[in-house]
């Protein structure tokens, strides 16, 4: 557990982010942790304000769907997409959305950072 | 008539590769869109085969220019969840070596903005300065780029007291030739042309999209990670560098400034380095989570750590300045003009060893 930590679920996501940037804090990044226990994911969103740093964390089942915050915060998609390729964190409706091939090769199936975890491929994608 | 135009993988301009597809309509820029990962390492993942001492090694290896930045904050993160008191003399240490790197990477990018005008004399006379910085860590460290002196618990070198005189010689020196040539750079009327109102990122935009270091700094926000004074910047006096034009000239502008202000903070270390030891030992294994961050050259470097009782740790997250930097740089890009392109890229100091790491 870190300071200033916000325990979220899915549904209240979007809420808090926008919240969030209501206020003006600014997203300083996203973090995949993969929990091995339980096959869940805690994904962690910290953010800053005048040099004051907190943080909301989601744990989600590893195939569940989790929505997007690049609708609020824009530089989320290079973070969501991040995640997607690396540890297949099922992310929705990312404003660009490159289909695990970020950083991965279309012929990859498997998330590298993660175990038993597969790179959702999405047709048409890798143009994105 | 709109045509999708390949910015790199190879360019000129940048020795590293990252792509950008251009949308253009005529020679102007309407839409960029990023395309990574020609380079990426994972070395997040070595967590799993190397010990966290080890990962030190790995972190600086990151990216070169920075990499005594990367193993300070990382060593911060691993000292605090083991709960451990660095000795004071080591904090100084690690923000005087943190400073001579940050000059010789505004150096090194002061050289490549000049080649990227074609100024080949300029280039060389700024890489001849930072030469200097060079030989300092080689002289006290024993490297030149990955100089490994921060480990967990302190630093691996000191210094003498003849070192400490030659360092504070050399930083007048480096100084004084940097002061020397700014106006040979800032004056000129190619690089105000090519450079004052191009790539404008406003203030709001700058907070909006996360930008982090000069480019933040280069849009009105005085924001620096040094100001919450880790290591020993809380001993230190320290004023942020800020410009207020949001365009490629305000950042380098703060490049410039932020040479001088480093500069300052290495004989204000100097000037209240403590007697003492330079490290501790280090007892029992990182068990819990902690973030940190620290200030590099091209800005706010974000490490959050995940420690599981083992010599191993679970997860070792880096967010270094230029991922950050990208989302700000795809909204400047659109509406310039295509031949603007590269110095504006240039602009952001992009590190793509950092973005893949």
């Amino acid at each position: 557990m870190l300071a200033n930590e916000q325990a979220i679920t899915v549904d209240t996501l979007i809420p808090e982010c926008q919240k969030r940037f209501d206020a003006g804090l600014r997203l300083v990044g996203v973090t995949a942790v993969e929990i091995k226990q339980d096959s869940t994911f805690d994904v962690l969103y910290h953010f800053d304000k005048d040099l004051e740093v907190s943080h909301i964390r989601l744990n989600v089942p590893k195939e569940a769907p989790v929505p997007s915050v690049s609708g609020v915060y824009f530089p989320a998609l290079l973070y969501e997409n991040e995640i997607k390729d690396q540890f297949g964190v099922n992310f929705q409706n990312i404003l660009i959305d490159f289909g695990c091939t970020l950083y991965l090769e279309p012929e990859v199936v498997k998330s590298p950072f993660c175990t038993f975890t597969f790179a959702r491929k999405e047709k048409g994608k890798e143009e994105a | 008539m709109r045509t999708i135009l390949p910015f790199g993988p190879q360019h000129p301009v940048l020795p590293e590769p990252i792509h950008l597809k251009l949308v253009v309509e005529d020679e102007t820029v309407v839409e960029a869109l990023p395309n990574l990962g020609y380079v990426h390492r994972g070395l997040e993942k070595l967590t799993d085969i190397r010990d966290y001492n080890q990962m030190v090694n790995i972190v600086e290896r990151v990216c070169g220019i920075c990499s005594c930045i990367h193993s300070l904050n990382y060593c911060e993160a691993v000292e605090k969840l083991l709960g451990l008191e660095v000795p004071q003399r080591a904090h100084f240490l690690r923000v005087m070596w943190g400073e001579i790197h940050r000059i010789h990477s505004h150096l090194l990018w002061l050289g490549l903005f000049a080649d990227g005008f074609g100024f080949e004399s300029l280039f060389m006379q700024f890489w001849r300065i930072r030469e200097r910085a060079m030989d300092l860590m080689e002289a006290t460290a024993g490297n030149r780029v990955v100089i490994s002196t921060n480990i967990v618990g302190g630093v691996r070198k000191d210094i003498t007291p003849e070192q400490k005189a030659w360092i504070l010689a050399e930083t007048d020196k480096i100084e004084k030739e940097v002061r020397a040539l700014e106006k040979t750079i800032l004056d000129d009327y190619t690089v105000k042309k090519r450079c004052c109102g191009k790539g404008v990122l406003t203030k709001e935009q700058a907070h909006q999209l996360g930008a982090v270091g000069p480019m933040l700094r280069g849009s009105g926000w005085a924001q620096d990670v040094r100001q919450t004074g880790y290591a020993a910047y809380g001993q230190l006096d320290f004023e942020p560098v800020v410009e207020y034009d949001g365009d490629s000239y305000a950042r380098s502008k703060v490049r410039f400034r932020e040479v001088y202000a480093a500069a300052d903070l290495i004989r204000q270390c100097l000037a209240k380095l403590p007697e003492g030891e330079i490290n501790t030992k280090v007892k029992g294994k990182p068990e819990g989570e902690v973030w940190h961050r620290v200030e590099q050259p091209r800005g706010e470097l974000f490490y959050y750590i995940k420690g599981n009782g083992s010599k191993n740790l679970e997860r070792v997250r880096i967010r270094t300045p230029t991922f950050a930097n990208i989302p700000p740089l795809l909204a400047v890009l659109p509406g310039c003009e295509l031949a603007d392109v590269p110095v504006i890229v240039l602009s952001i100091d992009p590190c793509i060893s950092c973005t893949e790491r």
